[in-house]
């Protein structure tokens, strides 16, 4: 992550593009180079496999994780904690903030939305083309369109993490590209990162390795 | 759509639904199934379907009741409470041979319990939760492509023998994403609905959807002759998968996600060097009664494993019928069940120290 990147990255898409893996890599990854950073679960939406699930590794690896008080307990009450403003005034912070899914997901962002203006944000797009509802140039407008109007905040970057799970093939990442280009023209916004396992991303032609970003998967299924 | 997509279990049959005729949806929100009204919502108009969301489950499941009755395919889907509460409208679907497909995303209970995943539902399902003389179909898939292929064949079966069938899933089954396929359904030749009240144009005698009998006499009958179609079900619907029987010591019997969980435990029992199968039905009722009796002759026990306090346990032991022991491990309350657990419980049967 370089050094010139203000200090709250948010990551927002559809609903299973991949935002909670992608932010806990983003994580993971920043801690590299910053003492102090912190993950927000801003998931209002979704009731299992989230960043909290995560949170032992997270938090062994010295990342502070700030979940809804009730995430993943019995109890459905999308309650955000008052915890999150801490990371607005202690500016020493990285904090990266992983957002419920739609334009749905991207409405408790407004709560904050004077305090990123104040702070300086990064906001991301994560889009897997391989979701029917995000399949193609139409559709990812609408959605893109859909966060910016309800989180009131400036998409900055996209990501491409186009997958089939364990299916996944290289071939999906450079279709999904295409398509991603395409919606990158029309809406003037560059693809940031393109992320997958990295032995997929090994297999992409140059001018998409410079975007690379190799993740590993935090969250399983209880037979793996 | 016969390309490969990552879908989760709940837009997975809530499209499968559509791709399979459905073009009526009625239900009411709950987690962890809101994915499929959220999903209805979206695509049915562009269908030229219906989506409605009721005011309540009651309403949702009596909406089924009229679409069904003009002949249509119509689906519902909810989880446990929701599912409780439309028992009364289920109970007259079957009372009035109407077919429907009904989708529960199991979550812990019983009350308002919990959002995450559960499988103690399946007393309700498979042994009558509303009341009279009845069964359900019930189709119990372990991974989101089942579950398409299960949702698209409910319809068929559902109108085939004019019956609600029910497609028991759980939380994790309608949360988790794999890759699906819609492959192009054949579907199966199926009888004309002649008996649906779609307006009699002065040209045949009028079709009633009903329910009540004055006549004992006439009702007995009804009921005795859906039990001959409950017959032909059992004879010819019945699904399950059984896999490492052949030479197995232990034979874990496990249904839906649980089922995988069972699968991995059974690998890392094998490479432990213990000799462990696994036969998951899938369809839940009619039970696969035939294959326990034959797998019974080999095997030394049987282990049903389940998300629950132990219900499928009960039919195991009535398959199996006293000839191996039948032995439980289950976790409850919205707990899931991992491999390791499963292994420990085999080992305990194999050294003698579990009780069944």
């Amino acid at each position: 992550m370089p050094m010139d990147n203000p200090r709250i990255s948010i990551f927002t898409g559809h609903f299973g593009s991949g935002k909670t893996e992608i932010a806990i890599n983003f994580a993971i990854n920043c801690k590299k180079y910053y003492n102090k950073v912190a993950i927000v679960d801003l998931d209002i939406v979704n009731p299992y496999f989230r960043t909290k699930d995560a949170s032992r590794i997270l938090e062994s690896q010295g990342i502070k994780v700030i979940a809804p008080l009730f995430a993943n307990t019995n109890v459905d009450i999308p309650a955000l904690p008052a915890e999150i403003l801490s990371l607005f005034h202690d500016k020493d912070y990285i904090a990266i903030f992983d957002v419920g899914g739609d334009e749905i997901g991207a409405t408790a962002l407004g709560r904050y939305h004077r305090y990123f203006l104040n702070e300086g944000y990064q906001m991301f797009l994560v889009i897997n083309t391989k979701r029917p509802l995000t399949k193609d140039t139409e559709s990812i407008l609408s959605m893109f369109e859909g966060i910016k109007k309800n989180s009131r905040l400036e998409i900055s970057g996209l990501i491409n993490n186009t997958n089939l799970s364990y299916d996944s093939t290289v071939e999906d990442l450079i279709e999904g590209q295409k398509i991603i280009d395409d919606v990158s023209r029309q809406t003037m916004v560059p693809t940031r990162y393109i992320t997958g396992k990295e032995k997929i991303l090994s297999g992409m032609p140059e001018y998409m390795k410079k975007k690379a970003f190799p993740i590993n998967l935090y969250l399983q299924m209880p037979w793996q | 759509m016969s390309e490969k997509v990552l879908m989760k279990g709940n837009e997975a049959v809530a499209e499968a639904a559509i791709q399979a005729g459905c073009r009526y949806f009625f239900g009411y929100p709950i987690t962890p199934q809101n994915e499929i009204p959220e999903y209805m919502a979206k695509r049915m108009p562009k269908v030229n379907g219906v989506y409605l969301q009721a005011e309540s489950e009651v309403a949702a499941i009596n909406m089924v009741y009229g679409a069904a009755g003009a002949g249509a395919r119509v689906m519902t889907s909810s989880s446990s409470p929701g599912i409780s509460l439309k028992q009364e409208g289920i109970s007259y679907l079957v009372g009035s041979d109407l077919p429907c497909v009904i989708v529960n995303m199991v979550r812990g209970g019983p009350g308002l319990g919990g959002i995450q995943p559960a499988q103690s539902d399946y007393f309700q399902a498979v042994k009558g939760g509303a009341h009279g003389d009845y069964y359900l179909v019930v189709l119990a898939p372990s991974s989101v492509q089942e579950a398409v292929d299960l949702t698209m064949e409910a319809f068929d079966i559902a109108d085939m023998y004019r019956t609600p069938v029910i497609i028991l899933g759980d939380g994790m089954l309608g949360q988790m994403m794999e890759p699906v396929q819609f492959h192009q359904y054949k579907g199966r030749n199926l009888p004309a609905k002649d008996w649906a009240t779609t307006g009699t144009n002065n040209s045949r005698k009028r079709n009633i959807i009903n329910s009540l009998f004055i006549d004992p006499q006439e009702l007995e009958n009804l009921n005795i002759e859906r039990f001959n179609r409950y017959k032909q079900i059992q004879e010819k619907e019945v699904k399950f998968e059984s896999v490492n029987c052949e030479d197995a010591d232990v034979v874990l019997v496990a249904y839906g996600t649980t089922a995988r969980v069972a699968k991995s435990a059974m690998s890392r029992a094998r490479a432990e060097g213990l000799k462990v199968g696994l036969i998951r039905p899938i369809t839940l009722w009619p039970f696969p009664v035939q294959v326990f009796q034959q797998v019974a002759r080999t095997a030394k026990a049987f282990l049903a494993v389940e998300m629950s306090m132990g219900q499928m346990v009960e039919d195991v032991r009535l398959a199996v019928n006293g000839l191996k022991p039948v032995y439980f491990y289950g976790r409850t309350g919205g707990m899931v069940l991992t491999p390791m657990a499963i292994v420990e419980e085999i080992k305990k049967i194999s050294g003698g120290e579990k009780n069944d």
